[in-house]
């Protein structure tokens, strides 16, 4: 174990070079669960560090605000419970079947999915890599898996106002697929139900649920049919208790359920991590005029209409079937609390390098949601008693290469080994530390892991950078950069920026966010208690307004969060749950950490079929 | 008393419909179906009466190709006791399936059938008048409020019709077809989904059944409807009667 002295002052200055304990090597102790001596920091933690924000540090149980705690609940019990039928956890129920069938044991496997279908909440770019896919299932070809578009080019630019300027493409896309993720986890979904493994669509999992020891046991689905005011309708049911012997989190970037696990088990400290930091990534699926579509070409932006200080960019890949997806991804560190991410993506796409591919076609799909920046250094200790948190709710997306859904894929089939061998063989759950170390992620990852803080210093340094550690370096460097504040610690005060003007919208390029909304299959049950919870219901009125000019406003890519004026002409927050398409922006960018995600009703939520 | 219950897959509510460019249709490929919802209230009524004890049996019927049987599980998840596939792949016009109803009933024998007034993909509203026409029962089509008297073999049925609430009284068996207002729906439960898994289902073919399924119809174009147009203030009567006069044309 190597112990580093830190330089770094307690200001708030971003001092690069504190030298990290965690390294690459594997040789981390793997017999005592509680090891708080993985972290040699001399230093106590920043102010910037997540763990202090109180979200995360919560050791309070999970609220059950309405009825119905007295009357008991059906049980169901499984081996293994599985939360989020996406990349990560359906890859997870998929190797746990091939082990029991390749080793003649036998474990049932549960999935549970809050969206209505397998597929609905699932949205990402996607250029996609398929190293894992090819370890999980080698004949996904003859199987038909929706991936048949390979990367036929690359094309990389940098956008001022009027010009694109081509750029090296900085990714290495030769062998990879341009697909719809949500397609592929439908298929992916068919496959495991093939393998036996049990998916249950519209069933959300709100709680956890502890033993007497503080061992996770499996998970709580939400009571369905509650009023508004908290009442019971008449089709009332309520939730049933999920068990497992193992409880595998993947829920996706922020995971709810996995927040709160990270919190009361101290995930990040016990992983030497830093905070996770964020971006919101915003995308339309476009059917295109057939003259303009060149099936398997990749397109990525940086510039325009970004300034130098905020981190971000977009994409534009070539599906079939003259469907392109375009997107536009901003960091959620960004200072300007009257930056408007879906507006900036509105803008974007009148550029006069993009809006040709546009002109001509129909939106046919819209979306949003957050992703991980945080990579290597973010990466928290990913198992607690009981379980595990796997893909994106731990966060392994390879940001300069913008991939998560292979290293989501790969950390749930390691999950999967290490949860066979701790069922079948009596091993212990803390080996997915050590896989996850001695596998190909950790390479990755490790490898990229400067590549996004450099942009703390600004566009240049960080291309600059960029170029440095990919023609040069490759990620053979001494040090590790930190990230910079947290992304809702950095959100400035309203009156050090003046408001943005955005250009209104086009309805033929750009349009405006109920039209979008509306693309994307958003319905919730209307009746039912808010699923945005304020911890203090004063602050939207008394901080978020008055000091940082309500930016959930803003950021919100659903139009969630409106201030109205009320009777007495006093601006107050109204909170439009039913269009929530579940990006967790809220979660992460509230400035003072208020606003909660919790699940609503399962079922409700974007229908995304072609994202 | 035997129930039988007609469902519908369709695609769903919250999905927005694109009309294929071919215009030979709407775009059903990688689009979430489910149930259509007036036959979850149909189905919902049924298993009412069941738990109060009026009936002993709810049948779910359901016809078209193989993805159905993942709306006749949901079914059987709300509680019918068995399901009916009837398995085809063509396209199933009312007075097809108003056909094949006849001939299952002439094997099922249930003494009501209880349809949703409408399937929200073609808004026909046809098949439940047609079952009954065909079976020469009466029917209660409307219905916001049912009252079963299983003695006398009754059933009182509230029809919302444009004039308001009609009470008709059927004597058994009858044909209903249920309105929104009829009940709300219960939730699929997890553990009644796993129970639904073992329900048997039966399946049947349109010529098994003596049905021919042949169409007199033929969809010959599907667009989507003009573009609601802006509204346009006025600036007096006069220029109101104008325009309703020479560009509405409705005076």
């Amino acid at each position: 174990m190597l112990k580093f002295c830190s330089i770094f002052s307690k200001s708030k200055s971003k001092n690069p070079f504190l030298l990290r304990s965690r390294t690459k090597s594997t040789s981390r102790s793997q017999s005592s669960p509680a090891a708080y001596t993985f972290s040699r920091r001399i230093f106590p933690y920043s102010k910037h560090s997540s763990l202090l924000a109180p979200a995360s540090l919560s050791r309070v149980p999970p609220s059950r605000s309405f009825a119905t705690d007295s009357e008991a609940r059906d049980s169901i019990e499984y081996d293994v419970v599985v939360v989020g039928a996406g990349p990560a956890g359906l890859s997870a129920a998929i190797r746990l079947k091939q082990l029991c069938h390749q080793k003649g044991a036998d474990l049932s496997v549960c999935v549970v999915e809050k969206g209505a279908e397998v597929g609905a909440h699932i949205i990402s770019g996607n250029v996609f890599e398929p190293r894992a896919l090819d370890e999980l299932l080698p004949q996904w070809k003859q199987e038909e898996a929706p991936i048949n578009t390979p990367v036929s080019s690359d094309k990389f630019w940098f956008l001022t106002k009027n010009r694109a300027i081509s750029l090296p493409s900085p990714f290495h896309n030769k062998g990879n697929y341009v697909i719809s993720l949500s397609q592929l986890v439908r298929w992916l979904g068919a496959k495991a139900e093939e393998l036996g493994v049990e998916i249950y669509p519209g069933f959300a999992a709100s709680e956890i649920l502890y033993d007497a020891n503080n061992k996770v046991i499996g998970i709580g689905t939400n009571d369905m049919g509650i009023a508004k005011d908290g009442s019971k309708k008449e089709k009332f049911q309520r939730g049933v208790e999920v068990k497992g012997r193992i409880t595998l989190l993947a829920e996706g970037c922020r995971g709810s359920l996995s927040e709160k696990i990270i919190g009361r088990y101290n995930l990040r400290e016990k992983g030497g991590a830093e905070h996770q930091t964020y971006a919101l990534g915003i995308k339309e699926v476009w059917e295109i005029d057939e003259r303009k579509h060149q099936p398997g070409a990749v397109l990525h932006t940086l510039g325009w209409p970004l300034d130098h200080k905020t981190y971000g960019g977009s994409f534009l890949y070539h599906m079939k079937d003259n469907q392109i997806s375009i997107g536009f991804v901003v960091a959620l560190n960004y200072q300007n609390p009257f930056m408007n991410p879906y507006e900036e993506f509105q803008k974007f796409k009148h550029h006069p390098a993009i809006r040709p591919y546009l002109e001509g076609g129909t939106v046919i799909q819209y979306g949003a949601r957050t992703l991980n920046e945080g990579g290597f250094q973010s990466i928290p200790y990913p198992v607690f008693p009981g379980g595990a948190i796997i893909g994106c709710s731990a966060g392994f997306l390879n940001v300069p290469k913008i991939k998560g859904a292979h290293t989501a894929m790969k950390s749930g089939m390691l999950a999967a080994e290490v949860t066979f061998g701790v069922l079948n063989e009596g091993l212990d759950m803390d080996m997915y530390w050590k896989a996850l170390r001695n596998s190909w992620i950790w390479d990755e990852l490790y490898k990229a892991r400067n590549y996004r803080p450099a942009f703390e210093y600004g566009l240049i340094p960080g291309l600059a950078l960029s170029g440095l550690e990919h023609y040069l370096l490759r990620g053979k460097h001494p040090f590790t950069l930190k990230h910079g504040k947290a992304d809702h610690e950095a959100t400035n005060a309203a009156q050090l920026h003046s408001p943005i003007q955005y250009p209104k919208a086009d309805g033929v390029l750009s349009f405006d966010v109920p039209t979008s909304l509306h693309r994307s299959n958003t319905n919730h049950e209307h009746d039912q208690p808010p699923h945005l919870r304020l911890r203090d219901p004063k602050i939207p009125e008394t901080v978020n307004l008055p000091v940082y000019a309500a930016p959930e406003s803003r950021y919100c890519p659903a139009r969630v969060y409106e201030y109205v004026a009320d009777e007495h002409n006093q601006l107050k927050l109204q909170i439009n749950a039913q269009n929530c398409l579940h990006c967790k922006a809220c979660d992460i960018k509230d400035p003072k950490q208020n606003i909660e995600w919790t699940v609503p009703e399962g079922g409700g939520g974007p229908g995304y079929s072609v994202m | 008393m035997k129930i039988m219950v007609a469902i519908k897959r369709v695609i769903d509510y919250a999905v927005k419909i694109r009309v294929k460019p071919d215009k030979s249709g709407v775009v059903t490929q990688n689009v979430k179906m489910s149930m259509n919802p007036f036959c979850e209230i149909a189905l919902e009524e049924a298993l009412r009466m069941r738990e109060s004890g009026l009936a002993s049996e709810v049948v779910a019927v359901t016809m078209g190709p193989s993805q159905c049987l993942d709306t006749l599980r949901t079914g059987l998840a709300m509680g019918a006791d068995r399901g009916i596939h009837v398995d085809s792949t063509s396209a199933l016009h009312p007075l097809h399936v108003a056909k094949i109803l006849r001939n299952l009933v002439q094997i099922e024998k249930p003494s009501l059938i209880i349809l949703g007034k409408q399937a929200i993909d073609d808004d026909c509203n046809q098949t439940g008048q047609m079952v009954a026409g065909l079976l020469n029962w009466p029917q209660g089509t409307f219905a916001s409020k049912v009252v079963l008297d299983k003695e006398k073999e009754e059933v009182t049925v509230d029809r919302e019709v444009d004039d308001g609430i009609e009470t008709v009284q059927l004597k058994l068996p009858a044909v209903i077809t249920t309105d929104l207002r009829l009940n709300q729906p219960r939730y699929a439960t997890l553990p009644n989904i796993m129970k639904a898994k073992s329900k048997p289902i039966k399946k049947f073919t349109p010529q098994e059944l003596n049905v021919e399924i042949k169409s007199d119809l033929e969809i010959v174009e599907v667009t989507e409807p003009p573009k609601r147009k802006a509204g346009v203030m006025v600036s007096s009567v006069d220029e109101l009667i104008d325009k309703l006069k020479n560009e509405a044309r409705v005076i």
